[in-house]
């Protein structure tokens, strides 16, 4: 198994900017906008594009924190429960138009689930998705507003964002298996 | 209020990366510390990092009870049945609350309007209840050690709703729950905690016993004599063998710098049997007033299991007081029982196999030493309770 860095922290300073002024030029401008972390890196994500948009807009767009385990469908496929770390919505959802920000957009269903979860809290006017590594190999009919960085894989490979606050330091690894033989790439 | 305020939702661990599909957890599952029970019989075999567990998933199932729509599908086409043989309204309510909140399939059969009624045996109608579909069962039986009986039959997970004297572990830990969100810093270590009342047939007490010294507190046993009985042996070899408590019937002794105080209920069945002569003598000498609370800290926490016999185990007004937080542990057993619902639908596979093995092995431990109880530390005082 070979590992190979996708994203250095450098890099992921830099699509966060970008990904911050995307979403402000979509939304024009920041009124009733919101962002939602998929727990647990997406929360650290979503606050980091918050400061940034802070920076540029002179805005502060509230946070929030969004755990989708109880909305999982596989749920009954695990071994082991999946431990809860909560959720916290410090505005109200009914109105607004959220971003949901996550480290990794793969097959999908993590969305799916944050979607439900997030339905439960209120009635939002939109709902946009922002990833910092889009990998391919969707299962459900979902695809980023907002991508740090597109990254063809293999269904094999493990993408492996680090960052900072959970982790320690900032970058994207993927490990790569060997592909076997007759295995297809996706390029997202 | 900002997302940040709350460093407990950010808290790092090793849960299982939501991003990867679920053949990618299954490879990654059973790290070290995570649940590994198939059934809540006691909680006396759950280990300090079980217990951290529960409390960390009971907070974030309160916050699900904050909700405007308290509800969330985890255990969703899960049947949930629960079978009760002696009356009960606030265990079975909250079990059945519980189960709802986390949208399972819930089935309830009261004793009394069941085949049981017509002799049906607890083995047959286990057996009944899983061939409907069940894959959960929370039990409660007037017999100690009923529910480890169960756990042999059935295939799902037993969750002990309360067995005769034996123990009440939903109790024990709503309780320490309660304990962690009230008493300062959430610190239950070190803290004078006294059972005041019929100790001697008091499930909660026993469960009690266990989590509250496993998570440190100095806890003080005290009643009249005649209902403190095999406890003095129990104390002295300690709870799992080095945790010692304190048994007393000098009221003012145990409430002195008391830093939390749990009245029993006094059953009045327990005057027939001579172990008390009046209830109006009882509530004289034992009965928590105003007056005695005076000798605790001025802010301990008043709690009682209930139902609450008012004017004898413990004044109105306190009760009703500031210092009371007993309606708060009703509140808090719903969000403990959704937490421990949702904890053990995720043992199965090969950490259900393993501890169902193991359950057969020290039942059959128990059955020979004659003793229906978990431990045998626990034999002076529960053997009583297996008769």
């Amino acid at each position: 198994m070979t590992v190979r860095r996708i994203m250095t922290a450098e890099e992921i300073r830099r699509a966060v900017i970008r990904v911050s002024h995307e979403i402000v030029e979509k939304h024009a401008g920041t009124d009733r906008l919101a962002l939602v972390g998929i727990q647990r890196r997406g929360v650290p994500i979503a606050r980091r594009l918050a400061d940034a948009i802070l920076e540029h807009e002179n805005t502060t767009l509230p946070v929030g924190a969004l755990d989708i385990t109880f909305y999982r469908d596989d749920l009954s496929m695990l071994a082991q429960q999946p431990v809860v770390k909560g959720t916290d919505l410090p505005f109200d959802v009914n109105g607004s138009t959220v971003v949901l920000v996550d480290d990794v957009l793969f097959t999908g269903r993590t969305i799916r689930a944050a979607m439900d979860a997030l339905m439960e809290f209120g009635r939002p006017d939109a709902i946009r998705l922002a990833v910092l590594v889009d990998r391919g190999h969707r299962e459900l009919p979902i695809r980023a507003d907002h991508v740090g960085k597109n990254v063809p894989t293999s269904r094999e490979e493990r993408v492996r964002v680090r960052i900072e606050e959970v982790d320690g330091e900032d970058a994207v690894d993927i490990d790569r298996a060997p592909a076997p033989m007759g295995s297809t790439v996706e390029v997202p | 209020m900002n997302a940040a305020a709350d460093p407990a939702l950010f808290a790092p661990d090793d849960a299982a990366d939501p991003n990867e599909p679920d053949r990618t957890l299954a490879a990654n599952a059973a790290p070290a510390g995570r649940w590994t029970h198939q059934h809540l019989l006691d909680v006396d075999v759950l280990t300090t990092d079980d217990l951290d567990l529960i409390m960390q998933t009971t907070a974030t199932m309160a916050q699900v009870l904050t909700r405007p729509i308290p509800k969330v599908p985890a255990l969703r086409g899960w049947g949930v049945t629960i079978l009760f043989y002696e009356a009960s309204t606030r265990t079975r309510v909250s079990f059945e609350v519980a189960a709802k909140n986390l949208s399972a399939d819930v089935v309830n059969i009261a004793a009394a309007s069941s085949s049981v009624s017509k002799g049906e045996s607890l083995i047959d109608t286990i057996r009944t209840v899983e061939a409907l579909g069940a894959r959960m069962l929370v039990l409660r039986h007037a017999t100690s050690g009923a529910p480890y009986l169960a756990a042999e039959h059935f295939s799902g997970s037993v969750l002990n709703g309360g067995d005769g004297w034996h123990a009440h572990p939903t109790q024990a830990l709503l309780d320490l729950y309660t304990l962690r969100t009230r008493l300062p810093g959430g610190i239950v270590a070190g803290r004078k905690v006294v059972i005041l009342g019929d100790v001697m047939h008091s499930r909660v007490a026993r469960s009690n016993l266990w989590s509250l010294t496993a998570a440190g507190a100095d806890v003080w046993l005290c009643g009249p004599a005649t209902l403190l009985r095999g406890f003095d042996a129990w104390a002295a070899a300690g709870v799992a063998g080095s945790r010692r408590f304190t048994v007393t019937s000098d009221l003012p002794a145990a409430l002195r710098d008391a830093d939390v105080v749990m009245a029993l209920r006094i059953q009045r069945e327990r005057m027939a049997s001579g172990l008390l002569p009046s209830l109006r003598e009882y509530a004289a000498r034992f009965g928590l007033t105003r007056e005695r609370m005076a000798l605790a800290r001025p802010d301990a926490l008043v709690m009682h299991p209930g139902p609450m016999n008012e004017g004898v185990e413990i004044a109105p007004d306190v009760a009703t007081g500031r210092q009371s937080v007993i309606t708060e542990q009703v509140a808090n057993g719903v969000a403990v029982r959704m937490a421990v619902l949702y904890l053990l639908a995720g043992a199965r596979d090969s950490a259900a196999t393993r501890e169902s093995a193991a359950t057969r092995e020290s039942a059959g431990a128990r059955d020979s030493a004659g003793a229906r109880d978990s431990a045998g530390a626990r034999d002076s005082a529960g053997r009583a309770a297996a008769e």
